[in-house]
């Protein structure tokens, strides 16, 4: 039997603009704060998992030790698309389940303001003589001439994929308008969101199309930030301060899944059947369903990607997303509270931080310190990240009975 | 004038279609090439197979903001041909979703995309809607 596994301490920093602070200077931050949340120092630290996915940097746990100390202990630097700081919160937590380690430091930054489109590259121009290179064997760009590559593009699809195996009868466009409106709502009440502004569903409509049915503001935000959490062993726990015991957070479920092959996955990247997966392993692990969940933070990448998620997360009845979404259940008044956060499309997308900060809100939540955004009475959330290519991860939390 | 299709699985001639890798082990089927099956992990090897020139819409969106150089608008879709998934820009039509529609009929066709220093035409593919299948 391995040991159980919590988080003890965690932050994040501000998502949004930081033209002041580079990679390590928001990392530093996030991984400072979240030792003193902890009650601990790097001394203790006896694993590092880092990522930072855009940034080009080679080593970023590494660099990130210079500044916050080089004590020698095992990096793992990480990268897994948009599930990267959930992937190293995971190595961080199967370094401790494993016995290899009391304490793990877990750490996820971006730069990412302004940055743009996702996805998709300038098209370069054509070649003077007509070559098959790749392994298409195209002789010109396929970004579209055959399809798209850009993200709000591909997420786009993902929705209205859904729609079109469900038979939904009504109009995508206001439906998934009406999630973003949901999101924006929500990050009116978060003081860290890189957009705190709510819209009307005609501003969200209104607003500039990047591919339809996804406007710019049903798309997450591109923006910097980081976080950072410790995790710690239940017997090194136990022999913690009683205020370390109440504040810390049990994971009832850490499960890390990649994309099997589905008959349509090469054309259109399926976020689906993993997504199903990590879900069903996750509520084995911890001994819950979905009724247990008093909040969900998951991945609304695009306001296309969250209505599929309802259904993927077994949140709702197999096929039954639009009913669920339009019964009100996923406002934070509602029965399924999802993305109090704002999400992504408000709170903001720094890819590498994304899948800690989404933990750090289900924390927030599960020890009572959310302010005015507190769910009340929380006890039990699930955080879920999707990186393209694709990697799911998803971590369920429960409040310290101490 | 010489023509060379945009992606080595689109034949031309008088009847354009698509070909796909058919895993020998288990029918899976692929664009690209591949070492090995990603459905099964067999390495038998692939054999080439037509793929139905009729299909399905499955999914779509309608790109208004893309990558410098792309041109916009442009519709991408995802069009069930008999069991076969393609990808494919949806053409010969307006780009609203008024005129794409999810579940209506489209056909493969063809279209010249430019001609090289070498006088060579590149001929890509897309799906137009079949008159009769629209709703």
């Amino acid at each position: 039997m391995t040991e159980d596994v919590w988080i003890l301490g965690i932050h994040m920093t501000k998502f949004g603009k930081h033209p002041d602070k580079d990679t390590l200077d928001l990392a530093s931050e996030a991984a400072l704060a979240a030792m003193a949340d902890a009650g601990v120092t790097i001394n203790d630290m006896g694993v590092l998992a880092a990522g930072n996915l855009m940034g080009g940097a080679a080593s970023i746990g590494q660099q990130i030790q210079k500044q916050i100390g080089q004590t020698g202990i095992p990096v793992y630097n990480v990268a897994n698309a948009c599930a990267t700081g959930a992937t190293a919160l995971r190595t961080a937590i199967m370094a401790v389940k494993a016995g290899e380690a009391d304490y793990g430091l877990a750490v996820g930054v971006e730069k990412l303001a302004g940055a743009g489109l996702l996805g998709a590259r300038n098209r370069k121009a054509d070649d003077d003589t007509y070559q098959p290179t790749g392994r298409y064997g195209a002789v010109l760009g396929l970004d579209g001439r055959v399809g798209t590559e850009s993200m709000p593009g591909v997420f786009a699809q993902v929705g209205m994929q859904y729609l079109h195996e469900h038979q939904y009868a009504g109009a995508p466009f206001e439906l998934f308008a009406k999630i973003s409106e949901k999101n924006h709502a929500h990050s009116t009440l978060n003081p860290l969101a890189a957009y705190t502004k709510k819209m009307s569903l005609e501003q969200i409509m209104g607003d500039v199309m990047i591919a339809y049915p996804n406007t710019r503001p049903m798309c997450s935000a591109n923006c910097d930030g980081a976080a950072a959490a410790v995790v710690v062993s239940d017997s090194k726990l136990k022999t913690l301060s009683l205020e370390q015991r109440k504040r810390a957070v049990k994971v009832k479920a850490s499960v890390l899944t990649s994309d099997p092959w589905q008959e349509a996955c090469q054309v259109l990247p399926d976020v689906n059947t993993l997504t199903k997966r990590a879900a069903a392993q996750a509520y084995e692990q911890a001994g819950v369903g979905p009724d247990d969940l008093d909040l969900v933070e998951l991945h609304d990448c695009f306001a296309t990607a969250e209505l599929v998620h309802y259904d993927n997360l077994g949140l709702c009845e197999p096929g039954g997303a639009v009913d669920f979404f339009l019964s009100g259940a996923t406002w934070r008044d509602g029965r399924r509270p999802v993305n109090v956060s704002g999400g992504l499309q408000s709170k903001g997308h720094p890819i590498a931080a994304t899948g800690i900060a989404n933990i750090w809100e289900v924390c927030h939540h599960l020890r009572g310190e959310a302010g005015d955004r507190q769910i009340d009475g929380a006890k039990v959330g699930m955080a879920h990240v999707i990186g393209l290519g694709s990697a799911c991860g998803v971590h369920i939390l429960e409040k310290s009975a101490a | 004038m010489t023509q060379v299709p945009l992606v080595d699985y689109l034949v031309l001639g008088d009847e354009p279609h698509l070909v796909a890798k058919q895993c020998q082990a288990c029918s899976a089927r692929f664009f690209d090439r591949r070492n090995a099956c990603a459905a099964c992990g067999s390495a038998q090897g692939f054999d080439d197979v037509e793929v139905a020139r009729e299909g399905v819409l499955t999914s779509y969106t309608i790109v208004t903001f893309a990558a410098p150089g792309v041109p916009v608008p442009f519709v991408a879709g995802l069009v069930d041909c008999d069991g076969t998934s393609v990808r494919g820009n949806i053409v010969n039509t307006e780009a609203d979703p008024e005129h794409v529609r999810l579940g209506m009929k489209v056909r493969l066709t063809t279209m010249p995309l430019g001609t090289d220093s070498a006088g060579t035409e590149a001929v890509g593919y897309g799906f137009e809607p079949i008159e009769s299948g629209v709703a």
